[in-house]
């Protein structure tokens, strides 16, 4: 597979009241086309920060991003972001078809993209309601409509920050399954940036964990689960249980059992000596995932 | 919601019925009963030729001209008001440099700048709209300064990501997130109007509802007098409900249609 993205020694300091806060310490790493890759990190690590950079949200202070094999400058011309805020990202004075057709106005003429957005809201099982306007919608609805504008847009890389944090857990389910069909189907190419273990190795075809604030890549694990999911019999399974395991264990400060080595020794101990700091405040993170789970 | 619609005003109707008993009982000419007044303002508006819907000379001469100047003035402030105020409202250095003179502007009481316009203009209609725009500018002005600022930061990061052309984020984002509060600039506004369109013709006009008032009052003509603020109370409502009837169905896609009339206070 090609590579889609290539992030090298991306770095990001916000300017603080007392120097600068160096959020981001220098991250590395590709995502393949028609991969799904997840980001997890401890709270505030900068995951955010990162997957706003390669939006081109934000200017990284320094490092670079490739798209597609070009340099990427500014906003990328076919990128699409869901956000975790579904309903102030969606346009309450639209309905939901013409929210799925809005950032189309711009390439498309009328009928195409009222196709493609009627063929977007098909893929997430929403081609009754077209015609409601999003507050109509339930949560979980709503951030399919984001991620159907999102499809309808054709990106080369779909990025999601936290998309399934602020629904409930069943309709998580749902949505994650949504997800892996929809991209699947369509060898999408999607960077997850989430809080959840389970869920980053639910998803996942790699799993990226970030180490705290600087943060840096502290393992890149390779997901060895089937592509086909199951929400039940997946999340039993021993290749599961061990993945989740050995997530949670490197988020809190562990050092990888490298089959697939970090990129360099100074990293790994980097990452230690701030994971280290961040342990605790993870524990308690992740104790209360594991009651809304 | 129909018969609280009756009952609404059927209360009206009481206050009416006991305003004519007590004017009838104290027969004082400074208190005509209402229905001498409705008799009056039917000979003034309503006298005319049918081909003319029976509308009167005067309807011409004096309601037209006000009702005209009204409108022009208040559409006027209402374009400037919305394009300047959505132009702050997404600038922050506009909005750091211009913020304590637009406070300044709108403490200034509206009819206090009338004497400025009458040295400017003299009497007539150039002052009377220079008076109802200037004077009506600044609710909208800030109200859609406020809506246009106040449009959330995960939707500019989408239209930013989707890279979503000038115009179409000018016209597809920003204006319709403004709307409900620019909406509520034009309402403060237009009440505005309609003062400062009887103010300005109190002081500088030869023609005109407010010009006919201060006829009447030296003519000692009292139900002519009462007859003319009666008009300015069915203009202002109507206007009102016209307003209101616009301003519904263009917010129609918010979610609760809870549409009190409640005079939102510019800036707030
Ligand atoms: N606009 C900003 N200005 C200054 N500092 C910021 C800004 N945004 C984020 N930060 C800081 O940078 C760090 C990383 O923030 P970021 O939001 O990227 O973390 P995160 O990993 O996404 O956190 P979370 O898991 O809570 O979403 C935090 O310490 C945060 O306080
Ligand atoms: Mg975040």
């Amino acid at each position: 597979m090609p590579t889609m993205l290539e992030v090298t020694d991306l770095g990001h300091s916000y300017r603080a009241k007392d120097g600068v806060h160096e959020a981001i310490g220098g991250v590395s790493f590709t995502v393949d086309a028609g991969e799904l890759v997840c980001v997890v990190g401890p709270s505030g690590c900068g995951k955010s920060t990162l997957l706003r950079s390669i939006a081109g949200l934000i200017s990284p202070t320094r490092g670079s991003t490739t798209l597609h094999g070009s340099p990427v400058q500014g906003v990328p011309d076919d990128l699409a972001v869901v956000f975790q805020d579904y309903s102030r990202s969606l346009f309450p004075w639209l309905t939901v078809q013409r929210n799925v057709e809005f950032p189309l106005r711009r390439s498309l003429g009328r009928a195409e993209r009222q196709a493609r957005a009627a063929e977007a809201l098909d893929w997430v099982g929403l081609s009754g309601v077209g015609g409601k306007y999003t507050w109509q919608l339930s949560g979980g609805m709503q951030q399919r409509v984001a991620i159907a504008r999102a499809l309808a847009y054709r990106p080369a890389l779909l990025l999601m920050d936290e998309p399934f944090a602020s629904v409930d857990a069943q309709t998580r389910f749902e949505l994650e399954d949504l997800l892996l069909r929809v991209t699947r189907e369509h060898a999408s190419t999607v960077l997850v940036v989430t809080h959840d273990i389970d869920e980053s190795v639910y998803l996942g075809d790699r799993i990226l964990v970030l180490s705290g604030a600087p943060s840096k890549v502290v393992a890149d694990l390779t997901v060895d689960l089937p592509r086909e999911r199951d929400q039940i019999t997946t999340r039993e399974s021993e290749a599961f249980v061990t993945l989740r395991s050995e997530t949670a264990r490197l988020l809190h400060g562990g050092r990888p059992r490298s089959t697939k080595p970090v990129t360099s020794a100074n990293q790994a101990e980097d990452g230690q000596t701030v994971a280290s700091r961040w342990a605790d405040a993870e524990r308690a993170e992740t104790g209360r995932r594991a009651t809304t789970t | 919601m129909r018969n609280l619609f009756l009952r609404r005003w059927a209360l009206f109707a009481a206050l009416v019925a006991a305003w004519e008993v007590a004017a009838r009982l104290a027969d004082n000419p400074f208190f005509p009963p209402p229905s001498e007044i409705a008799g009056t303002a039917s000979g003034l508006w309503l006298s005319g030729p049918v081909d003319r819907l029976f509308l009167s000379d005067a309807v011409f001469s004096d309601v037209l001209p006000s009702v005209g100047r009204l409108l022009l003035g208040w559409g006027l402030a209402a374009v400037l008001g919305v394009a300047l105020g959505v132009a702050i409202g997404r600038s922050p250095v506009a909005r750091h440099y211009l913020g304590p003179l637009l406070t300044f502007a709108r403490a200034v009481p509206p009819p206090a700048l009338v004497p400025v316009f009458l040295v400017l203009f003299r009497v007539g209609t150039p002052m009377q709209l220079a008076t109802i725009t200037l004077g009506v500018l600044w609710p909208i002005l800030l109200n859609s300064a406020d809506g246009a600022r106040s449009i959330d930061a995960t939707k500019t990061d989408t239209a930013v990501v989707f890279r979503i052309p000038r115009a179409q984020w000018i016209l597809g984002v920003v204006l319709p997130g403004a709307l409900p509060k620019i909406f509520a600039g034009l309402r403060v506004s237009l009440s505005l109007s309609l003062v400062l369109m009887v103010v300005s013709e109190l002081v500088g006009s030869t023609n005109g509802i407010g010009f006919k008032l201060l006829v009447a009052q030296r003519e000692f003509d009292f139900p002519q007098l009462w007859a003319g603020i009666a008009l300015l109370g069915v203009l202002g409502y109507l206007l009102n409900t016209a307003l209101l009837t616009v301003e519904r169905r263009m917010l129609a896609w918010q979610p609760r249609q809870e549409f009190v009339v409640k005079p939102t206070t510019a800036g707030d």
